[in-house]
């Protein structure tokens, strides 16, 4: 899986927000199918760079070449680029005014002008397996937090995406809801979808992850695979980093870092 | 009260209602329009249109309808363009309308979160799809009870007509009392406005109440 071919890479990438370094020089390579959870101290630029690579914020320096093209190139037609490169926000971001049906066929029929027929087949494959076909018809206001997000995960997915870009995707939720969420991320990652993943959740992380992205003060500080970044950190700063989690662990018995870990 | 009167009369007042409908009508359709787009052009804050729009919003709404019709009918024909009554009190209600309406859209628009707009552009929309199947679904919502009051107040506006020789309801109205009968003819009157103008009411509150169980956009 890992030596398969570069799907996106990120060379020296800089983003600035007024004057102020948020990304200083960021380099990393992803292959097909890799899983990169992307982990790091708040304000660190984790959604930054996640919101660089589909365009949401503009770049300040260095490269993006997905699949060969260069998205640092002002020329760049992002409306193509973001159906390869599906977005998951940490508050769903549903359209409220449409169903979750409706929310996931509008991409695919609207953008990508696929007939209903077609989009529909897809809808319904991908929304019988987050379980939520039953549910098509429901607006967003009607459906717990983690349904939303589910939904949100097949409006994404619904769009055939190369890449999945997962941002704090079950910040939102309550504890008991997380699990649910968490699971259909691991199962895409077990069918070999490439994805970056920014999460708090460290059982999860550790869980599913091909490489760790360790990010501080706007630059990548380890880059290893999980066992070796969770017991063996190489870095003082990761060290620390991990410690806050520690306290939570041995402080929170049923919260849901100890639920996933025990469940994955 | 002369219920003969009231009778003999009616068919004028009905004519004159349609009258008043079909100009309040097509003034009011395009101030939606007109609206629709000013606030557009001031949600994306496009760099010159956005103070033109801004000048011509303070424009319609800082003078009076009548001071605009009299400018469109006595003031343009003099620079050569000329006016049909009817086109010019459609036109005179779309210059005063189209302000309110910008301002009613643009409370809605503006009550569309950031991160809607970034959701509908992940999936690849483009600008002009975003509009129509996120933001201006969603500004509707949150823009209707605004919207509703100046459709309503833009209704009563058209009482001004009457001075461009438009046989409206008003200009009815004044004529018939010139004979005398004022307590028929103001019955006819208010009792013709009512019946324009309270259905439409009626359509605004069902709407209204519908899109709160819809429960989405505030
Ligand atoms: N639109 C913006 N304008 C100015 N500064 C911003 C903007 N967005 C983010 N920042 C700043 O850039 C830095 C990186 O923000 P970012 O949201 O990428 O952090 P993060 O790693 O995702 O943090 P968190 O874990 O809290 O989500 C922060 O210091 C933040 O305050
Ligand atoms: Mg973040």
């Amino acid at each position: 899986m890992l030596s398969g071919q570069v799907v996106l890479k990120i060379k020296d990438l800089v983003k600035n927000y007024d004057q102020r370094a948020v990304l200083k020089g960021l380099t990393l390579t992803v292959s097909q199918g890799e899983v990169l959870v992307v982990i790091g101290p708040s304000g660190c630029g984790k959604s930054t760079l996640l919101r660089c690579l589909n365009g949401l914020e503009p770049v300040n320096g260095g490269q993006i070449i997905f699949e060969g093209q260069y998205l640092t190139d002002p020329q760049t037609n992002w409306s193509r680029i973001r159906q390869r490169v599906g977005m998951v926000f940490q508050n769903y971001e549903l359209f409220p005014h449409l169903t979750a049906l409706e929310n996931i066929l509008l991409g695919p029929i609207k953008v990508q002008n696929k007939s209903r027929e077609e989009a529909l087949a897809k809808a319904e494959y991908w929304l019988n397996r987050v379980d939520l076909w039953d549910r098509r018809h429901s607006f967003p206001r009607q459906l717990s937090g983690g349904q939303k997000q589910r939904v949100a995960i097949v409006r994404a997915l619904a769009m055939d995406p190369e890449i999945m870009l997962f941002d704090e995707v079950t910040a939102s939720l309550d504890p008991e809801m997380v699990r649910e969420v968490l699971d259909v991320i691991t199962n895409l990652a077990q069918e070999g979808l490439t994805m970056l993943i920014v999460t708090h959740e460290m059982a999860f992380a550790r869980a599913v992850a091909d490489r760790i992205i360790f990010l501080d003060d706007g630059g990548i500080v380890e880059d290893s695979t999980p066992d070796v970044f969770f017991q063996n950190p190489a870095t003082e700063r990761a060290r620390r980093f991990l410690n806050i989690f520690h306290y939570d662990d041995i402080h929170k018995p049923n919260g849901s870092l100890n639920l996933a870990k025990n469940n994955l | 009260m002369d219920l003969d009167f009231i009778l003999a009369k009616g068919p004028i007042f009905l004519a004159a209602a349609q009258l008043t409908v079909t100009v309040a009508f097509f003034g009011i359709l395009l101030s939606a329009v007109v609206g629709l787009l000013c606030a557009v052009v001031k949600f994306y804050r496009w760099p010159v249109a956005h103070r033109l729009v801004s000048a011509y919003i303070e424009l319609a709404r800082n003078t009076p309808l009548m001071v605009q019709l009299f400018f469109l009918y006595f003031g343009l024909p003099r620079l050569g363009f000329i006016w049909e009554g009817q086109t010019c009190a459609i036109l005179g209600l779309t210059f005063l309308g189209g302000g309110y309406m910008a301002e009613a859209f643009r409370g809605g628009l503006s009550a569309v979160g950031k991160d809607q707009v970034e959701a509908g552009l992940s999936i690849g929309l483009n600008r002009f799809q975003l509009l129509r199947y996120v933001i201006v679904p969603q500004a509707l919502a949150v823009s209707l009870p605004a919207i509703s009051a100046t459709t309503i107040f833009l209704m009563k506006e058209t009482s001004v007509f009457s001075i461009v020789a438009l046989p409206d309801l008003m200009y009815v109205a004044k004529d018939l009392l010139k004979e005398g009968h004022s307590s028929e003819t103001n019955t006819l009157l208010v009792a013709s406005y009512l019946a324009v103008i309270l259905p439409i009411s009626l359509i605004f509150a069902w709407l209204e109440r519908r899109l709160r169980f819809a429960g989405f956009g505030s």
